[in-house]
């Protein structure tokens, strides 16, 4: 127990990790469950230090040209309350991937999770970029292992869009550490710290926080991600960011905004949407678009509230996750187009799905309710001294309506019920079955007794979601929202089409410059072996083939005219000649005659080009 | 409720299609108008005995009367109308991006369908 309380939980996982293969069938199942329940119970025997404080260990003085040292482990109560949640989320969704069978989706998903944590309990800059480059590639790795052609395109792009943001946090990175001289990752001040390295660094963490234009990548890797592969991406890399932004980014005003943007793109996308994976995906940048924006507020209270809603967000959003998975693989479809009525055959996918849909809504009595609200909550109080926080407050309130429209009722309504398709599939396996009802009972427990998770988090909020007053103006905001649906239910009809996001630029901006580059380079190219290969090359074979020849007729023609020679004479010497040339078949005598002549020539141009030398060089 | 694999309806078996029928769907309807009205009707006496107060000043538009209702259904309806605006923009047929359909079902999907 005493190692326990000194070991980065990572370690257990990367370990965990390189035992998978030698488990076979539920043995491993079992095994992945173990790991992260063990990572659970590592980090609750951490010691949690006071607010504001940090304990660091596993520390190394790797540079020597640095004053600080790497250091592997930071614990404070923010790095605890996000360990908490990474482990019981991967807790959650290893019972609900218990029926895959496949090693490699589950080593790379372990070591994802592991980087997430990681970087959670980085204590110094170095290290964070370190986990969060592994991050990035072992989620790829989770994308693939769907193996479809779709999830290589998608990976392929989501990988490449992350070293993007990767090389932008090293660039700000460097920068900031020549600056500061230290790799301390602690808050960087927003009236003092503003400079290129900080930007930088800020850019490359909103990249995978999901923030526009460089968003597209989770509506367009995530949905293509297996059944499995789906739950577990959509906790880590967004909210390793969103604790990122936390530590480092607490009231930097910008990120209201872009918080803000976040919130109101994710609803619009989702409404256009016909894939129920991508809705979940875009509501994702929707829920993040609330904790980016709680990070610009700052303070204790938002910081706290960001804290308490990436919580129950990771777990609402893993249950939503959870029943559009188990609806996948009992159907195989995944579009609202081509789903519905499975009420009558998922009754227990639906109320657990349900459940996360009214938690992601802040419905009363569910978790979303008692952690959104302490971020709008920061904003109404963060007003006392900066007054303009009442349009981000007005939006992010129009977004949590906006929440109910294609979350709350939009997924469960299209999937669940609207016409009945014909489809009658079995009820999930009992392990996604087990996994979800874990999750929708904390949703509704942190909904009703939220004291357990106000106790972790990082600092000490004095906030109660239920008054009367709240529930009211909570329960209108909704119940409106939801009368809206129904009344626009005809125009919110699903087409099966596909909605263009940033990622055109890149998917349509790619192939037009391949295609331009195609066109220009190998233009040049063909005109030129047209050029080389038609015509220059068999004329210079012509050339050199026949020339002479052709040379030696032209040359005695003079000389058989002045003899007097008729045409018919002249045109069978030519004959003879030309042939002669072509074989090269002259009796010795002229050859020899024609080679001293050639030295001869060869003696009469050396010496004047040498006299001519000699002269020019005086 | 026994799932079968058959992916025709069982006829054998009383299906529950509460939710299919025209007169349950009225009555969701119906409870659905209840709940607007009793949020809003709630509001009154709170708003009245309470006094409940805007939190951006004495007279900011949020301390009124009926202002989230309002907020809910104005913000709704205007995302979802501007979400339909963009979609003339937005939405492309699915092959917009011309990739390889699949042939097979993917590997995580249940066993029995493929």
């Amino acid at each position: 127990m005493n190692l326990f309380a000194d070991f980065p939980p990572f370690l257990i996982l990367f370990i965990g990790a390189l035992f998978v293969p030698l488990f076979r069938g539920h043995w491993r199942s079992a095994w992945v469950i173990l790991l992260p329940c063990l990572a659970f119970l590592n980090i609750c025997l951490l010691p949690t230090p006071a607010e504001g404080q940090a304990t660091l260990s596993w520390s190394v003085k790797f540079f020597p040209w640095l004053n600080d040292s790497l250091s592997l482990l930071r614990v404070d109560r923010l790095a605890k309350a996000f360990g908490f949640i990474f482990t019981l989320n991967a807790v959650a969704a290893f019972v609900f991937a218990f029926y895959v069978k496949k090693s490699t989706q589950h080593i790379a998903a372990l070591v994802y999770i592991g980087s997430a944590l990681g970087a959670v309990f980085a204590g110094d800059l170095l290290s964070l970029y370190v986990f969060w480059e592994i991050m990035a590639v072992s989620s790829t790795f989770v994308i693939l292992a769907r193996k479809t052609e779709k999830a290589k395109g998608a990976a392929f792009r989501y990988v490449m869009i992350h070293l993007f943001g990767g090389l932008f946090f090293l660039a700000g990175l460097v920068l900031t550490i020549h600056q500061t001289g230290s790799i301390a990752f602690n808050g960087f001040d927003f009236s003092t710290q503003q400079n290129l390295g900080t930007w930088l660094l800020l850019i490359g963490i909103l990249v995978n926080a999901g923030a526009p234009p460089l968003s597209a990548w989770l509506s367009d890797a995530y949905p293509e991600a297996s059944v499995t592969g789906g739950v577990i991406l959509s906790a880590y890399t967004t909210k390793t960011a969103v604790y990122v932004l936390l530590r480092g980014f607490d009231g930097w005003d910008p990120l209201i905004w872009i918080g803000c943007l976040m919130s109101i793109y994710g609803i619009v996308y989702a409404l256009l949407e016909n894939d129920m994976r991508r809705i979940l995906a875009y509501s994702i940048i929707n829920q993040v678009g609330f904790m980016v924006a709680a990070a610009g507020i700052g303070g204790p209270i938002a910081i706290s509230g960001a804290t308490a809603h990436a919580f129950c967000h990771i777990i609402y959003k893993s249950l939503l996750w959870m029943s559009a998975g188990a609806v996948l693989y009992r159907v195989g479809r995944s579009k609202c187009t081509e789903l519905g009525g499975l009420y009558k055959t998922m009754p227990w996918t639906l109320i657990f799905g349900t459940i996360g849909a009214l938690a992601i809504s802040a419905v009363p009595l569910t978790s979303g309710f008692t952690s959104k609200t302490i971020i709008l909550h920061a904003a109404e109080l963060g007003a006392e001294h900066r007054s303009w926080l009442f349009w981000p407050w007005l939006i992010l309130e129009a977004a949590s309506a906006g929440v109910f429209l294609h979350a709350g009722i939009k997924f469960p309504y299209f999937v669940f019920f609207n016409v009945d398709r014909g489809l009658r599939p079995k009820e999930a396996p009992k392990s996604m079955l087990a996994a979800m009802g874990f999750l929708a009972f904390l949703c509704l427990f942190l909904g009703i007794y939220p004291a357990p998770l106000y106790a972790i988090l990082p600092y000490h909020v004095d906030y109660t979601a239920w008054t009367v007053s709240h529930v009211v103006t909570q329960m209108q905001l909704l119940m409106l929202s939801a009368l809206v649906f129904f009344l626009f239910l005809p125009l919110l009809k699903r087409t099966s089409t596909i909605s263009l996001d940033t990622d055109w630029f890149y998917r349509k901006g790619g192939k037009l410059f391949y295609d331009l580059m195609d066109r220009s380079l190998n233009g040049i190219n063909a005109v030129v072996g047209r050029v080389v290969n038609g015509c220059a090359v068999p004329a210079i074979v012509r050339f050199f083939a026949h020339g002479p020849s052709y040379l030696a007729t032209t040359a005695m023609m003079p000389v058989w005219k002045m003899q007097g020679h008729d045409a018919d004479e002249i045109a069978r010497r030519k004959a003879v000649v030309y042939t002669r040339c072509e074989q090269g078949a002259f009796p010795i005598g002229i050859t020899a005659c024609l080679a001293v002549l050639l030295l001869a020539l060869l003696f009469v141009v050396s010496y004047l080009s040498h006299t001519d030398h000699v002269h020019g060089n005086r | 409720m026994e799932a079968n694999d058959d992916k025709s309806p069982s006829k054998k078996e009383a299906e529950f299609d509460w939710f299919d029928r025209p007169e349950s769907r009225r009555l969701l309807c119906k409870l659905l108008y209840a709940a607007c009205a009793v949020s809003v009707i709630a509001e009154i006496p709170l708003f009245f005995l309470h006094k409940r107060h805007g939190h951006f000043g004495e007279h900011s538009v949020d301390g009124w009367i009926f202002f989230y209702a309002s907020l809910g259904f104005i913000a709704c309806s205007l995302m979802i109308i501007g979400a339909k605006w963009l979609g003339y923009l937005l939405k492309k047929p699915e092959d917009y991006y011309g990739e390889p359909g699949e042939k097979t079902l993917p590997e995580d999907i249940d066993e029995s369908l493929r």
